[in-house]
């Protein structure tokens, strides 16, 4: 079974993300994702200072097999980017909740966070889909 | 649930990622598709290819007829060697690519799990009135052991006629002892063997070989290895729209003499009208080519037919159909942004090592 964690939020999309006391939040994929696309070879991220609405393509994760979009999981600007997916997409795989963070969001309205998926939803979801 | 292979069961126990393959049961990796490739490269894998479909073609008139069906000539090989042929329809396009064994009595083929059916069709409406059989061998397992140091391996695990032939083969030849066939092939580019044999046989040798330190491979690392080593695969790099002289398989072609082959007429009207060419491309940025994608060269507009990462030379690679005379530089299209490519001649690796040229 993948590793769902309880203190993050999730898109039906299977982005997780976390919201930081400053009121910016880091956005991943999750560890069933990362599973199911396989090694990844490379990350396309958004642009620094772009600005996203809710379900925008936000990037693209490529593994050897297949490529799969990013959303914003949330409306917000990008403050920053995990510059280290550009050598080193593996990090995804292996640290997917931490060292393989994607970016780095300034969300606009906290309550759309209410909108996305608890960790137990996800994994009726994801049981679902099994 | 699908077909499955006799070692479906060693899939599941080694935590393979199975996938539905042209209705069958497939393991697509056993936790990493980039490790299982480079094994592959530096030492050995193993590969159950067993869904692939082996025909048997016997009878007084079974040469006669294979020079009939394949554009590769039979005559072409003696006894105890393996030839690689396309099976055109009367267009001229591929109806499917396939292996053929040259033994004493008849002859064996080991066609494309995918096109089993239209294979198999095709075949039993052409020899319809001709003294020939078609007897598949749905009981025989396939294992594809590959790899710099696979033959020493399985060499210390096989006694007899099977330890010395995996010693002496010479490429592309093959040997016999019972119902095993063991042969100097692959589709990987490196050396290695394919063996087919009997079910049980190759659950066992299955398990000598994972005793022995050879790495289970899926389908997922199958397609990264003969991608880098330029070779085709069905259904992607070629149809039955597409002619064996536009999917770099002209090598495969054996126009020889008077001897008449289905497609042939229409492979000579081709050649003289001029036709689209294979080439392979490079990406020169990060990215990953993939099939389908647009590709724009100073003579004119193309199409990506197998794209990937390549894990030995840690750049994205394809095979592509572009317009003849298109050399240098191009450009793919990838999500509506134009990428510089560099197009070559494959195969881009053999035997471990980069061999692409410029083109």
């Amino acid at each position: 079974m993948s590793d769902i964690r309880p203190e993050l939020r999730y898109a039906a999309s299977h982005e997780w993300i976390r919201l930081e006391d400053d009121g910016t939040a880091y956005v991943g994929i999750s560890d069933h994702a990362q599973d199911a696309m396989g090694d990844l070879v490379f990350v396309e991220l958004p642009e620094v200072g772009q600005k996203m609405e809710t379900g925008d393509e936000a990037g693209v994760v490529e593994s050897v097999k297949a490529a799969s979009d990013i959303y914003a999981p949330v409306s917000g600007e990008i403050v920053a980017i995990n510059e280290a997916l550009e050598d080193t997409p593996e990090l995804v795989n292996q640290d997917p909740y931490g060292d393989g963070w994607l970016f780095r969001l300034r969300i606009n309205d906290k309550a759309d966070l209410d909108e996305l998926l608890s960790a137990d939803e996800y994994r009726e979801q994801l049981e679902s889909e099994d | 649930m699908g077909h499955r292979t006799p070692l479906y069961d060693r899939h599941l126990d080694q935590n393979a990622r199975m996938v539905d393959f042209s209705g069958w049961d497939m393991p697509v990796h056993y936790g990493s598709l980039l490790e299982e490739h480079h094994a592959v490269r530096n030492r050995a894998g193993v590969f159950d290819v067993s869904h692939m479909t082996v025909v048997d073609v016997a009878g007084p008139a079974a040469r006669d007829w294979l020079r009939h069906l394949l554009a590769n000539d039979v005559d072409r090989v003696p006894v105890g060697r393996a030839l690689y042929s396309a099976m055109l329809n009367p267009d001229g396009g591929v109806i499917d690519d396939l292996i053929v064994y040259r033994r004493e009595q008849d002859y064996r083929l080991v066609v494309n799990c995918g096109t089993r059916e239209k294979d198999l069709n095709w075949m039993t409406l052409q020899a319809e009135g001709v003294e020939v059989t078609l007897t598949e061998r749905p009981e025989l397992a396939m294992l594809a052991i590959q790899g710099p140091t696979a033959r020493a391996t399985l060499a210390g695990l096989l006694n007899g006629r099977r330890g010395e032939s995996i010693n002496e083969l010479k490429v592309f030849a093959f040997a016999e002892d019972g119902d095993w066939m063991i042969a100097r092939t692959g589709y990987t580019g490196e050396d290695g063997v394919e063996i087919i044999l009997p079910g049980d046989d190759a659950v066992v040798l299955w398990v000598q070989l994972m005793e022995a330190g050879i790495r289970p491979c899926g389908l997922g690392a199958r397609d990264t290895l003969r991608l880098e080593a330029g070779m085709n695969l069905y259904g992607n790099d070629m149809d039955e729209a597409v002619s064996p002289l536009e999917a770099g398989m002209g090598w495969t072609l054996s126009f020889d003499g008077e001897r008449h082959f289905i497609g042939r007429e229409a492979l000579v009207q081709q050649q003289a009208a001029g036709h689209s060419v294979q080439v392979g491309l490079i990406l020169q940025e990060k990215g990953v080519l993939r099939a389908h994608q647009k590709v724009i060269t100073g003579a004119g507009e193309g199409e990506i037919t197998s794209g990937t990462f390549s894990p030995t030379l840690g750049v994205s690679i394809a095979l592509a159909r572009v317009p003849a005379g298109s050399t240098g530089m191009a450009e793919v299209e990838i999500r509506n942004k134009r990428l510089p490519v560099q197009i070559v001649r494959p195969p881009f690796v053999r035997n471990g090592k980069t061999v692409y040229t410029q083109q």
